[in-house]
């Protein structure tokens, strides 16, 4: 795309391959720069209360008004000297050269975020400051004499509040004639005696008082408290996931499905008579009737197993995990799960991924690009990819466990649990290297708004229906042709007397195993018409929800990995699935 | 005096910090020599400090606070 009447590439020298300017998104972590970019580009960034939602960067176009130019949110940094793959990033962005920078600055932690201003300015790029939450400082009782900022940096500085979007426009209106800082380059003691001396001058901190969510924070920070909290606060999201999962089943999801869905299916059913292409659509009948747990047809059980059982739960699941996320909770959980994660070869922060991991394991893998080292990721994306359950895979406990009783459904809880600390101890122990240590920002406690939060929950369901629906509409097709095909069958009776053996399974049981390979809350649908028993049952879904929950989560471990370590992770994944199935079944036979 | 030693509550200035690449992200953050924090809180089990530092919290691992060296005299 050109933008010739761009005023801001109208200077020769900025014009760009593109013809199109590049201005950069710099700041520390976690100060509303995804915020930013989402309200000058229109895309929507994620956005959370803690450092590091975003790692790799994200490019977009700001278009406005006369003004079109590539914006780059570039991840969050403390400093261009790199402590961590983000600060990596960051720097090799900036040296890469860039015609404007935005640079976001935290208003309640003026000082910290001058490292990284001083270090960004010495870089000559015609810069503007947007001096953020001005809001909350405000509350704080920190006064922020702006002209006096301006006139220390040497570039405009801009008031702004991006959550409410005041102020965005005078940014925008300051980057024509955004300027170059004149400071002179300065040693490292010279820039804290500059960032001590700008910061004395600059900002007055009247007396507050202390607010009920300064209280909440210093009980997360106690000891004995914050450790009960955080049990707390994850048994409470876990009960609420689970209710409002339920509610939304059985008040919302199943109605649509019996009082809307099945009428058309059935009436494509009588309109396709048998054959090839109902037995695709619409699958097997139970005495006529179509039945949207076990006829297996793309139509009916494709789309009520994604549909009907899963997505209730993502939702329900990610309207928890987006307010704990805004709330500014999860590097809390940090604190509290650091001492345990730590034996694991692994730092607190892994706790953030492993949540993230519960929805869905796709983001949970990529989340752990917040980690420092190669180890602890291939550490924390392993356990993750083990002992985490999906909510796909949590959802369709309850539709083959749940019939038997609760206490099996708990006991695929207690069991993976028990799998994730093993294992975690094991791969700490046998993988040369060190654990790293946890150094991280606690921010402050924030009443998320509604608005971003349907946003971001919006945002993460069509993620889920993006990422989902192709696999588990193809999924249950290919099943469909290969039992057809008869390849299903042949696939059973080679793998069947492993399964008879080892695992005390029927031979039958192979082929939901086999298909676990793309969606795993097919595979255990495809269990329900089997007839297992309470204990077969238990083992078989054992097997599924330690090996990878879908495809999708074996491309994203080989691309975030590597072919190498993606291959090791599956090698363990197999062992310990297969090792917990037989041992399990051997426990079971014996009482 | 280090600060897994120093007692929760009180106020002191940072006096030396661990050698190596703990140091520059610690200085990044703004925990630097001479800077004065309030230790909130130290988790068991050879879990994190959290610290205050103007206004804000800061978790420290265990391994990192045992050499973080702090100035012997509180300041209220």
């Amino acid at each position: 795309m050109s933008c010739k009447d761009c005023s801001l590439c109208s200077g020769g020298e900025m014009i760009r391959k593109e013809g199109r300017m590049r201005i950069l998104l710099m700041g520390n972590p976690n100060v509303g720069k995804s915020v930013f970019f989402s309200r000058l580009t229109g895309i929507r960034a994620l956005s959370s209360n803690y450092p590091g939602t975003t790692v790799g960067f994200t490019q977009g176009v700001l278009r406005h008004k006369d003004i079109c130019a590539d914006l780059i949110d570039v991840p969050g940094a403390y400093t261009l000297n790199p402590t961590n793959e983000a600060e990596e990033i960051a720097r090799r962005i900036i040296e890469d050269g860039a015609d404007r920078i935005i640079l976001v600055i935290d208003a309640t932690a003026l000082e910290r975020n001058l490292v990284l201003a001083l270090q960004v300015l010495a870089y000559h790029i015609p810069t503007v400051v947007a001096l953020n939450m001005t809001d909350e400082a405000r509350h704080k009782g920190i006064l922020l004499d702006v002209e006096r900022l301006e006139k220390e940096l040497g570039v405009s500085v801009c008031r702004t509040v991006a959550t409410t979007g005041s102020g965005i426009s005078d940014i925008v209106g300051s980057l024509r004639n955004a300027r170059t800082s004149s400071l002179p380059p300065m040693t490292k003691e010279e820039c804290w005696q500059k960032i001590g001396q700008i910061t004395a001058g600059v900002q007055t901190v009247t007396h507050r008082h202390h607010t009920l969510l300064d209280r909440a924070e210093d009980v997360s920070a106690h000891p004995l408290f914050g450790g009960l909290a955080g049990v707390a606060v994850l048994a409470l999201s876990f009960a609420v996931i689970r209710i409002a999962g339920e509610g939304l089943v059985s008040y919302v999801f199943d109605p649509l499905f019996e009082n809307i869905w099945l009428p058309l299916l059935n009436r494509l059913s009588a309109f396709l008579g048998d054959g090839f292409l109902r037995s695709l659509l619409i699958g097997r009948l139970f005495d006529g009737a179509i039945d949207l747990e076990q006829s297996m047809g793309v139509l009916s059980t494709g789309l009520y197993v994604e549909f009907g059982m899963v997505l209730p739960y993502i939702i329900a699941f990610y309207a928890a995990l987006s307010f704990l996320e805004d709330f500014g909770y999860l590097p809390r959980l940090a604190v509290v799960f650091d001492a345990l994660l730590h034996r694991f070869g692994v730092h607190g922060y892994a706790i953030i991924p492993t949540l993230l991991g519960f929805g869905c394991n796709v983001p949970g893998i990529l989340a752990t690009r917040v980690l420092e080292s190669e180890r602890e990721r291939f550490i924390a994306a392993t356990l993750i990819s083990v002992g985490i359950p999906c909510v796909s895979i949590q959802a369709m406990l309850t539709a083959t466990l749940g019939q038997f009783g609760i206490r099996y459904v708990a006991a695929v809880y207690a069991i993976l649990l028990f799998v994730w600390l093993l294992l975690g101890r094991i791969m700490n122990i046998a993988l040369p290297g060190f654990s790293p240590e946890l150094i991280v920002e606690i921010p402050p406690y924030r009443i998320p708004s509604f608005k971003a939060w349907t946003a971001k929950l919006w945002f993460r369901i069509k993620d889920f229906f993006i990422e989902a629906t192709p696999l588990v509409l193809g999924g249950i097709l290919l099943v469909n042709m290969l039992d057809m095909a008869g390849i299903l069958e042949g696939a059973g009776r080679v793998l069947a007397p492993f399964f008879t053996s080892v695992l005390g399974l029927p031979p039958a049981t192979a082929v939901p195993v086999v298909m676990g390979m793309f969606r795993k809350d097919i595979a255990m649908g495809l269990l329900i018409p089997l007839g297992l028993s309470a204990h077969q049952m238990l083992v078989a879904v054992i097997v599924l929800s330690m090996t990878f929950p879908c495809i999708a989560t074996f491309v994203v471990m080989w691309k975030e990995l590597g072919l190498k370590r993606m291959l090791e992770a599956s090698a363990l994944m197999l062992c310990s699935a297969v090792a917990a199935g037989a041992v399990l079944n051997l426990l079971l036979s014996a009482f | 005096m280090n600060l897994i030693e120093m007692k929760n509550g009180t106020r002191a200035a940072i006096k030396g910090l661990p050698e190596g690449e703990a140091a520059q992200r610690l200085e990044a953050l703004g925990l630097r020599g001479g800077k004065i924090i309030e230790k909130i809180s130290c988790m068991p089990f050879g879990g994190p400090v959290t610290v205050l530092l103007d206004g804000r919290q800061f978790a420290i691992s265990h391994g990192i606070a045992e050499h973080i060296e702090i100035e012997a005299e509180n300041i209220g």
